[in-house]
């Protein structure tokens, strides 16, 4: 099972970033073998649509659940079409995430908003 | 009065909402003999609800964006990388559209190698046209959702509407942004509307700023004047800015223009004032031309 997480820096002492799309890395935590490889999100830096491009990624890299703080409509729906699992993540780091995971801490994401579309500082 | 406004496209503008746009457009249209007002506040259109028109004519307004026929796409790809917007996303063998992140540029239809994507209509919203004695009006409307109403304020103003009359009044939105820069771009001349108050000024301040960029010529209507101070007129003495008008803070006006009247229509006085801005405003346009023919 590999699971995914939006990092501030390219260690599993980050703190999970607030943003999915605008995140600078995504975290891919292999849950079997306990390896961690860390993406550059290319939809950081991108002009709009910045959930669907990072949403994309996720989907590339064979993700079979995303943890997030919060989660745009449209990334939503990216990452359902491709049945993964979205589960509410708690405001510390990657590496306390995904011990709450392993521990069935997490629950699932219950609530997307409508996108900042283009918006900082939210 | 208010000869020689062959085709003459005049704009009104400010830097937020409630300044005064709608009174001065609605206004400098009703003094003329012959005139067309386009409202191209397409958010909120509100000139039509003085002009009371008999409307004539709607047309649906629409955008192109992209459709997939998912049998002849191949997941190559190239639409999602090409897309800049990133409202494409290929998932489990499929392409996802995202109709309301699309800019309808027609990108993602050109590089596809497979011919798999297709353009189709998006209904945004609508163009009315009406008739109110002297005045021809066209009014947009967007649609609740949709980003932008560029393509409406686009239509608003193609030729066909701007030849039909004389003058024409372009109801500006507020701001600057690029809704704004497409409802002035083809306009012979701005009329900056300000409040007279520190935030007016720094509204105020933005359309100068964008105005100066297209290089358009200009002049400004000091709106609700006090007896006191004005930052408004401070800023554009310091600014060499041609003040055209000023109108006092008045509560006749006040009532009058949100009981929906056309106050040129109703008072003489205000009659006087906006005929004698138009007339400024066409010297304004014939002193530019002389210049810069």
């Amino acid at each position: 099972m590999r699971i995914a997480i939006p990092v501030e820096n390219k260690s599993l002492d980050s703190n999970v970033c607030l943003s999915f799309g605008r995140a600078p890395y995504f975290l891919i935590y292999n849950v079997e073998t306990k390896e961690s490889d860390f993406v550059v999100n290319t939809a950081a830096t991108a002009a709009g649509g910045a959930g669907i491009k990072a949403a994309q990624t996720i989907v590339d890299n064979k993700a079979n659940a995303l943890l997030v703080i919060q989660l745009g409509e449209n990334a939503a729906s990216v990452l359902k079409a491709a049945d993964i699992k979205i589960y509410q993540a708690i405001n510390t780091t990657a590496k306390e995430n995904i011990e709450a995971f392993a521990s069935n801490k997490l629950s699932l994401l219950e609530r997307t908003h409508a996108g900042f579309h283009g918006r900082r500082n939210r | 009065m208010a000869e020689g406004t062959d085709n003459m496209k005049i704009a009104v503008l400010s830097g937020k909402g409630g300044t005064g746009k709608t009174l001065v457009s609605v206004n400098l249209a009703a003094v003329s003999k012959k005139a067309t007002y386009i409202d191209c506040d397409v958010e909120e259109a509100n000139g039509h609800l003085f002009f009371k028109p008999k409307w004539v004519e709607k047309e649906r307004i629409t955008v192109k964006i992209p459709e997939v026929d998912s049998k002849l796409c191949d997941g190559c790809r190239n639409c999602v990388d090409f897309c800049k917007f990133n409202a494409l996303a290929y998932i489990n063998d499929e392409l996802k559209i995202f109709d309301e992140i699309c800019h309808s540029c027609g990108g993602c239809i050109l590089v596809c190698p497979q011919k798999a994507l297709v353009e189709k209509d998006k209904v945004i919203g609508t163009i009315q046209k009406g008739i109110s004695d002297n005045v021809t009006i066209y009014t947009g409307v967007l649609n609740t959702g949709e980003p932008s109403g560029v393509p409406i304020i686009n239509k608003l103003l193609s030729e066909k509407n701007l030849k039909e009359n004389k003058l024409t009044v372009i109801d500006c939105p507020p701001g600057s942004s690029c809704v704004v820069m497409e409802s002035i771009k083809d306009a012979d001349y701005c009329i900056l509307v300000a409040e007279p108050t520190l935030f007016g000024v720094h509204n105020l301040d933005m359309v100068y700023q964008l105005i100066k960029l297209f290089d358009k010529p200009f002049g400004v209507v000091l709106n609700k004047c006090l007896e006191e101070d004005n930052p408004a007129e401070r800023y554009c003495l310091e600014n060499n800015i041609k003040v055209l008008s000023k109108i006092h803070f008045d509560n006749k006006l006040g009532m009058l223009n949100s009981n929906g009247e056309i106050v040129a229509n109703k008072d003489e006085n205000y009659r006087m004032l906006f005929s004698l801005l138009l007339d400024s405003v066409i010297k304004e346009v014939q002193n530019e031309t002389i210049i810069n023919p």
